[in-house]
């Protein structure tokens, strides 16, 4: 190890409950007419399920009971129960929260992670969801013998964002991954303040997204990445000069080929004011950018950016097509420091069924394409790769990785961290009836700002952890030797038992 | 430019009260009365407007609550919780699941396209139609129609026998009569259904709304009454019985005429050309292991277009059936293969049960498709298939209105033009007849698989 690695301070965890009565959990916990409050279960449990009350102990926090499991303890509060009046069951409401890529249990560990910084107990999988493929089937494979036992402070996650050789600064980011766009309008100031400050803590990025560049902002210009997309909504020459990373937003895997879409009841006075444009009435972002019909003219605008910032590195984002290989060659000849691949399964604002299952492939296929092509031509080490639109866990990230990106970039889940359910109604009526994704005052104060970002720190710093825990048990001491490691990684359905060299973690 | 193809939609509410996913549980024993109710701090104002529907015996509330358990976890005592609907779950089957049936429903309203946010929230892929992906252009011709079109995007298509040159005389005349070509401005036609109640009404719904949308509906002969008729010019004829029954006086009034495979299906073609040479003949053929062998052939001998048709959920007949999309792929190129592909129009049906699978169809190498089932959802059926069993209909199809359903189709398909318009966008592809056969601007599961996956967790 020649260069001294830099070292960066993170922040502290936090703990933070649920800023809502009942947090949603696994099991449900009621106590019956029969208890004559004696509070031994209040003692007994270790997770602080229960409060004390003035008739019977309040279940405060069942989120947080260990669930039929906990029977084999000594302390297991249904048996202990002296009155037996403590009754476990399933949440009904936990069945139907989620989806195929977000289950509940996805859901559920996310929360946990965002409320204690800690990986959840309950039995919850936290690590893959229910989608059937891709991500949800890839399994880390570690070799036998190999880990290693080292404190974790000897695990780098660092990755080098300005790896082109040029004359523009070097960022180093201490973790491997930045926050990815959700505009003006589409989500609160809240909620854009607090990623953009949970990013800062971080020593890492938050993208503006095409909603402008609220002044709200400014003191966080080291850590912001300003977007350029079709509608040039917000886009001006400071707005350009101040930061440190410029992104061309091609495409969007939440709906590739297709433009974006505000719906007029979000842009309010002040979401119109920053975007140049009239309260109340619908703002589109055409497809594609209309004066980009070829790579040269791709060229023009990195060129153009690269004039009016001299310092600032510059992003491209794309989506994953047939040649997505060619278009991350293109990236590169056109001078970009960094291409984004984003895959089809992120996305804050509203978008066409069709085009969010449909159109362009899995970011899984799309990234070993690209990191392959570019090992062949030679210009892999001179370009970032980051993938976005669907990473949502620590071992996405690391997966992400291993198929060839240098980092990621996160949306979805800091807002399941701000506990968003996925109710996919980010865009009817008023906008997010829990307070993220809307532009309505009164929902927008259902959150605070300083809980928003202490529960996006809390999450990101458990999946960093997460991430140092596999990179030794993989004998890694950087994240950078795991980018395109597609030895220690492999398909449960191709996978043959016989062939392995190693555990697999399932 | 010719004129833009526009379809008026109209608002065609629910008959009944839609089944949804989850249900809102709520006790009243062991409220505590609070002063300010989760309740009446409803962001959609779900309890304000409830009520019971007594036909149906269902809550009004379960439909307008849009799950963001903002009551769940706000009520002190827990009184408040949400279940998966059973009746929801019943919904269909494997393949004509809760999730279809209801996206139809919606874009049977009102002819809105489904929406959300909030990302991907489905499987990876799946079988049939899920098995593959579409392409995107990041650098296009903007080709996008709607609000920043330039260009419009065309989804006309040609039925019929296409002559590949054409021939003169000395004298510079043309010395052939080209074949009719029918041209419909959406690559879809109605498709007789697999199983439904009565359908007197039902058709006159289909055909009212076929006609508003420039397409035709295949009716049997032996449904033909005189009440329909008028619609003749929106009619495939579909002969079930003797050919000859039919009126020269309707065979004058149609442009396509549908009759079966079998051996004769050349001669019946000949004969009807003869006395109607105006008249496009479709053959319809089942589709199964041999139909790129009979379509062939048929197109050899004089064929100009072939209806394949698989069964309801897009198989084969055979003992290992093969999905429509894959059989169809085999035909295309089997009959790019031999040169004549060009010469013929391939409609394919069965299975198609959203709007992504008539592009999917069509890049598999279909002209047009016909769709079947998705038009009684569109009036509100279940897929219950009781009527199968000759059980009554839980929702009354046979007593539909029919300016209602025809408003109902005509949403439906008002929402899958729109959406085929999105894919033929992002893939900047201009025209729906430059789609056809396009499988190298789609990504099949199976070559993804093979490339990447199956390639991982393997040393040196």
């Amino acid at each position: 190890m020649g260069n001294k690695p830099q070292t960066f301070t993170l922040p502290e965890v936090k703990p933070l409950p649920s800023r809502f009565r009942n947090a949603l959990g696994k099991y449900r916990v009621t106590v019956s007419k029969a208890c004559n409050n004696c509070g031994l279960c209040v003692t007994l449990c270790p997770y602080g399920v229960y409060k004390t009350g003035s008739r019977k102990p309040r279940v405060a926090a069942e989120h947080l009971c260990l669930g039929f499991p906990c029977s084999a303890n000594d302390f297991y509060c249904v048996r202990r129960c002296p009155e037996k009046a403590i009754q476990l069951s399933l949440n009904p409401s936990f069945e139907i929260l989620g989806d195929r890529r977000w289950p509940a249990e996805l859901l559920a560990s996310t929360w946990h992670m965002a409320e204690t910084g800690e990986i959840p107990y309950q039995g919850l999988n936290y690590k893959t969801g229910d989608s059937g493929g891709g991500f949800d089937k890839l399994r880390f494979i570690f070799p036998r013998g190999q880990g290693l036992d080292i404190p974790d402070e000897e695990v780098s996650t660092a990755i080098e964002l300005n790896r082109s050789g040029d004359s523009r600064p070097g960022i180093t980011i201490p973790v491997p991954f930045y926050l990815g766009g959700m505009s003006f309008g589409s989500v609160s100031i809240v909620t854009i303040l607090s990623r953009v400050k949970a990013a800062a803590a971080l020593k890492t990025f938050c993208c503006t997204g095409e909603g402008g560049y609220p002044e709200e902002l400014i003191p966080y210009d080291d850590h912001i990445i300003t977007q350029v997309a079709t509608g040039l909504f917000g886009v001006r020459e400071e707005t350009i000069k101040r930061v440190r990373i410029v992104e061309f937003k091609y495409a969007q895997g939440a709906k590739p080929g297709l433009g974006g879409h505000l719906l007029g009841d979000k842009v309010t006075p002040r979401v119109a004011r920053m975007r140049e444009a009239v309260a109340g009435s619908a703002l589109f972002s055409p497809f594609p950018f209309h004066s980009v019909y070829s790579v040269e003219d791709h060229k023009k605008h990195v060129d153009w950016i690269k004039e009016t910032n001299t310092r600032a590195l510059v992003s491209v984002k794309v989506s994953t097509p047939t040649d997505v290989d060619m278009v991350a060659v293109g990236s590169y000849y056109a001078g970009a420091h960094i291409v984004q691949l984003d895959g089809s399964y992120g996305g804050t604002g509203a978008a066409p069924d069709i085009a969010k299952k449909n159109i362009a492939m899995p970011v899984e296929y799309a990234l070993p394409k690209v990191h392959k092509f570019l090992s062949e031509e030679g210009i892999r080490d001179r370009i970032t790769i980051i993938a976005s639109g669907g990473i949502r866990s620590a071992h996405d990230m690391a997966k992400a990785i291993a198929l060839g990106a240098d980092g990621v970039c996160l949306g979805t889940a800091d807002l399941v961290a701000l506990e968003c359910i996925r109710c996919h109604h980010c865009e009817s009526g008023r906008g997010c009836a829990r307070g993220i994704a809307t532009t309505d005052e009164e929902l927008t104060n259902l959150m605070e700002l300083e809980w928003a970002t202490q529960r996006i720190i809390n999450m990101y710093l458990t999946w960093r952890r997460q991430l140092v825990s596999l990179l030794k048990r993989l004998g890694m001491k950087s994240v950078t030797e795991l980018v395109g490691r597609f030895d220690v990684i492999g398909h449960l359905d191709y996978l043959k038992q016989e062939e392995l060299e190693g555990e697999l973690d399932l | 430019m010719p004129p833009k193809y526009h379809i008026h939609t109209s608002q065609a509410a629910n008959r009944l009260q839609s089944i949804t996913r989850s249900g809102v549980i709520a006790w009243e024993e062991g409220c505590l009365n609070c002063a300010r109710c989760v309740k009446k701090d409803c962001v959609y104002k779900v309890y304000e407007k409830r009520g019971i529907d007594a036909g149906q015996m269902l809550e009004s509330l379960d439909s307008a609550c849009k799950d963001c358990y903002r009551c769940v976890q706000g009520c002190p005592n827990k009184l408040i919780q949400k279940g998966l609907n059973p009746a929801y779950k019943d919904l269909g089957d494997h393949y004509w699941t809760p999730e279809i049936i209801s996206a139809l429903w919606f874009q049977a309203e009102a002819g809105r396209i489904p929406v959300s946010g909030a990302g991907y929230g489905g499987p990876f892929s799946g079988p049939g139609f899920d098995a593959m992906w579409t392409d995107m252009s990041e650098i296009v011709r903007p080709t996008r129609d709607g609000i920043h079109g330039r260009e419009y995007i065309s989804t006309t298509v040609d039925v019929g026998r296409k002559v590949m040159a054409l021939e003169f005389d000395q004298s510079g005349a043309l010395s052939i009569t080209p074949p009719p070509l029918v041209e419909i401005p959406l690559p879809i036609i109605f498709d007789i259904l697999p199983w439904s109640p009565p359908r007197r009404r039902m058709n006159i719904a289909f055909l009212e709304g076929a006609r508003s949308l420039g397409t035709f509906a295949v009716i049997r002969q032996s449904e033909l009454y005189a009440s329909i008729e008028e619609y003749l010019p929106n009619m495939v004829l579909y002969a079930d019985r003797k050919l000859s029954d039919i009126d020269d006086a309707v065979l004058q009034e149609l442009h396509l005429i549908e009759i079966p495979y079998g051996e004769k299906v050349i001669a019946s073609q000949n004969a009807l050309k003869e006395k109607h040479p105006g008249l496009v003949t479709i053959v319809r053929m089942e589709l199964g292991p041999d139909s790129s062998k009979n379509v062939f052939r048929l197109a050899a001998e004089g064929a100009g277009v072939i209806h394949l048709v698989a069964d309801e959920y897009g198989l084969e007949k055979a003992d290992k059936p093969l999905f429509i999309s894959e059989r169809t792929k085999e035909i295309h190129l089997h009959l790019v293969e031999k040169g004549v592909r060009d010469q013929i129009t391939l409609i394919a049906g069965g299975g198609i049960a959203m709007a992504e699978h008539v592009a999917k169809q069509i890049i598999c190498g279909a002209d047009l498709l016909s769709v079947d089932i998705p038009l009684l959802v569109a009036m509100e059926c279940r897929v219950c298939r009781r009527c199968k069993e000759g059980i009554a209909c839980p929702v009354g199809l046979e007593s539909v209105d029919p300016s209602w359903g025809a408003s109902r189709v005509r949403n439906l398909m008002t929402g899958w033009h729109n959406q085929l318009l999105e894919i033929l966008g992002a893939m900047g592809i201009r025209e729906v007849r430059r789609l056809r056969g396009e499988m190298g601007r789609a990504m099949f599961f199976e070559d993804l698989e093979k490339n990447i996956f199956a390639t991982l967790g393997k040393r040196g």
